[in-house]
């Protein structure tokens, strides 16, 4: 009961993941003012961002649905913590695991984006509105790419379940290095897909500063924001997650090092490189991101696909 | 839900830098009409300047705008020094065009890196900008101030270009002109800023023309006009430049000019300081300015600068008129915004590089026309509402 309890809310739950994603926050600014000739901030400062946020006022918009607005932001830190609980963290069994768990991720790592959305909608101001309108239109052009990458491991290790795959797929590549080319391509293909999930450069259209202010942020301050930014931190670390854990083998004890410090490596291995994607690109326009979707990447993840198949099939 | 939405934009907002109002009817995504109210920025300063002597108001014409400080300054001067027949001595002529040549280096950099941060590449504004501290550190070397630079005087200049002044200057000169090569190379090969620029805000030769535009705005439609060299002023018939145009009439085309303008400026400068002509900095300008006329303009880095004086023979103006090129360009930008996508009107705005304190002189509101209850206040009514509301 009391393991239980530690392992839900201590590590690897709660406490550890607002922890790590904090830390990951850092990084990812660090890395990112560099790469921009900035000195960027120091060590401490998200947490010092949130707790400041935490502690300020909140002020609400009249003429709205204030439960709703106040549920909001609960409903996407809950997504996304609940989502974690199924990762392989320290080793190779997650907190929770069953058949089928890739699909519960997958679907819970939807909802930020849903509830951004809605949040939007409830704000009831222009820029929100559209923020939210943009943040549906964005879903539909990265989320089929994203769940056909996430399919490919799946398909090759013949399991639904993310501690399985990660189990058997170094195993399986290291018998048929051939099908390093479709996991390859699925891996670039999640990648791109996880910056347009995290709604970060180029594809933060959703909440473009310099058009829509703050997109469906808007209206939001103080605490009810904290957790929507704390949310979103922790998408952050639990998308690098699922893409390390179905296409980088998870924990796997490589070479005799800690099952942790493989999590830790790849999961900064994947936000390094989403990083310098922020730091090398402008952001496009969202007729731009649906062409992009569904013309390059959706074919270039079928693609794969039909390559596995056909490897699966020889 | 009505199909059509009002998007306010300003007059506080990210993607604008001074205050100025915009109105957006928009149907999705795409602007189906635009208004711009201006007026925020109101100083009064053509109207002060008529209490004060020459001098005085040299230095508050100077403050019109914090970018190109230089051009209304030096247009102020030439205005003045036409009146009151004061030739100009060469090297305080070249002294201005090299100080002058280095604001243009500093707002087109300034431009380059706004027009990064409006369609979201803020690396190319972190690197912009801190090429651009190379410039600013130049100004001040040369005048004393990083902005509102002060080097200009009646009759010529108020401070000489020292050799040892020189020098650095030729060495900043080299390592501006090796980084803009390389944002040449980025602003016009980065797949997704030129997805971007291109083909966006189209501004065609002819509605350029009909329009007014001028400066970059212009010379981005295909217009080939420069008052450098179609009017020479200050000295600039004596450089060999060239014009940069470019056909594609979008804000990519504007880009590319401005890019060009850099790389023309750097040899400007170059030019003018290894050919700085000896002699005095200054002539001597009377301090009453004898009664006339006169109207002087001046390529500024957003295009022309216009300004009026009148003299009446005392040691104040008598009249002051200023018109900033952004008052000429805001016209053409609204033909720029219709039928685009929301997310393109930051950079189409930027596309123009507003100046909207150089461009609020005086904005009468035009909404109560249908009505007829049009308010104009007398100046002394103006100055009573102001006793009353603060009493001295």
């Amino acid at each position: 009961m009391i393991k239980q309890l530690i392992e839900l809310f201590i590590f690897p739950g709660l406490v550890f993941l607002i922890a790590y994603s904090l830390y990951v926050q850092y990084i990812d600014r660090k890395l990112y003012a560099r790469l921009q000739n900035r000195v960027g901030p120091p060590w401490f400062q998200p947490f010092a961002d949130t707790i400041k946020l935490f502690s300020k006022e909140t002020i609400m918009p009249r003429n709205i649905d204030k439960v709703l607005f106040q549920i909001l932001p609960y409903f996407s830190f809950a997504a996304v913590v609940t989502s974690f609980l199924f990762i392989p963290v320290s080793s190779l069994s997650p907190v929770f695991s069953y058949p089928g768990d890739l699909i519960i991720v997958a679907y819970l790592l939807t909802i930020p984006t849903l509830v951004l959305a809605l949040a939007g909608w409830v704000s009831g101001t222009t820029y929100s509105v559209i923020g939210g309108i943009r943040c549906l239109t964005q879903l539909f052009s990265y989320e089929v790419p994203f769940f056909i990458a996430l399919l490919m491991p799946a398909i090759m290790t013949g399991t639904w379940n993310i501690a399985e795959i990660s189990q058997q797929l170094p195993g399986f590549i290291a018998a048929n290095p051939l099908f390093l080319i479709p996991l390859f391509i699925g891996f670039v293909v999640s990648i791109i897909s996880l910056q347009g999930k995290l709604e970060r450069r180029p594809f933060d259209i959703p909440d473009a500063e310099t058009e829509i202010v703050a997109g469906p942020f808007v209206e939001y301050s103080g605490r009810l924001f904290g957790i929507f930014r704390l949310a979103i931190d922790m998408e952050l670390v639990v998308g690098a997650a699922v893409v390390a854990a179905v296409f980088l083998g998870g924990p796997h004890a490589y070479f005799g090092i800690p099952s942790f410090i493989v999590f830790l490596l790849q999961t900064l291995f994947i936000i390094i490189i989403l990083s310098v994607i922020k730091a090398a690109t402008a952001r496009i326009r969202i007729d731009q991101m649906i062409n992009f979707g569904w013309r390059i990447l959706a074919p270039l993840s079928l693609t794969g696909l039909i390559l596995l198949i056909i490897l699966l099939n020889l | 839900m009505d199909k059509q939405m009002i998007l306010p934009i300003g007059p506080q907002h990210p993607l604008l830098k001074e205050p100025v109002h915009f109105k957006f009817t928009i149907e999705g995504e795409t602007i189906v009409d635009a208004d711009i109210r201006l007026g925020y920025n109101h100083r009064g300063i053509e109207k002060a300047a008529e209490d004060m002597t020459y001098i005085q108001s040299l230095y508050m014409i100077e403050r019109i705008c914090g970018i190109c400080s230089m051009v209304h300054a030096t247009n102020f001067c030439m205005a003045t020094e036409e009146i009151a027949k004061v030739e100009v001595p060469p090297r305080a002529k070249y002294i201005r065009i090299i100080v002058a040549e280095l604001e243009r280096l500093h707002s087109h950099l300034l431009w380059l890196s706004v027009a990064g941060h409006e369609v979201g590449f803020d690396t190319l504004f972190m690197v912009a900008m801190r090429d651009r501290e190379v410039v600013q550190d130049m100004l001040e070397m040369i005048g004393g101030n990083r902005v509102n630079y002060g080097i200009n005087s009646l009759g010529g200049v108020r401070q000489d270009i020292t050799p040892g002044q020189k020098d650095q200057v030729l060495k900043a000169l080299k390592i501006i002109e090796e980084r803009i090569g390389y944002y040449a190379k980025v602003a016009t090969t980065e797949s997704t800023f030129i997805g971007r620029v291109s083909g966006v805000g189209v501004l065609p030769k002819e509605i350029a023309h009909s329009h007014g535009a001028v400066g970059p705005t212009a010379r981005g439609s295909g217009i080939n006009y420069d008052v450098r060299r179609d009017l020479p002023y200050s000295g600039y018939d004596t450089i060999p430049f060239e014009v940069i145009t470019s056909d594609l009439c979008d804000v990519l085309g504007r880009t590319i000019v401005r890019v060009g303008e850099i790389i023309e400026s750097v040899k400007i400068i170059r030019y003018a300081l290894e050919h700085l002509p000896e002699g005095p900095i200054q002539a001597k300008v009377p301090r009453r300015i004898p009664v006339g006329e006169a109207f002087a303009r001046y390529e500024a880095p957003r295009g022309e600068a216009t300004q009026y004086v009148r003299a009446n023979g005392t040691d104040k103006p008598d009249r002051v008129k200023v018109r900033a090129s952004t008052n000429a360009n805001l016209i053409s930008i609204r033909h720029t915004l219709l039928n685009q996508q929301v997310a393109d009107i930051p950079i189409i705005i930027a596309a123009i590089d507003p100046c909207l304190s150089c461009t609020d002189r005086t904005a009468v509101i035009m909404e109560d026309a249908q009505s007829g209850n049009q308010n104009i206040l007398l100046w002394k009514e103006l100055r009573n509402i102001s006793l009353e509301k603060h009493p001295l």
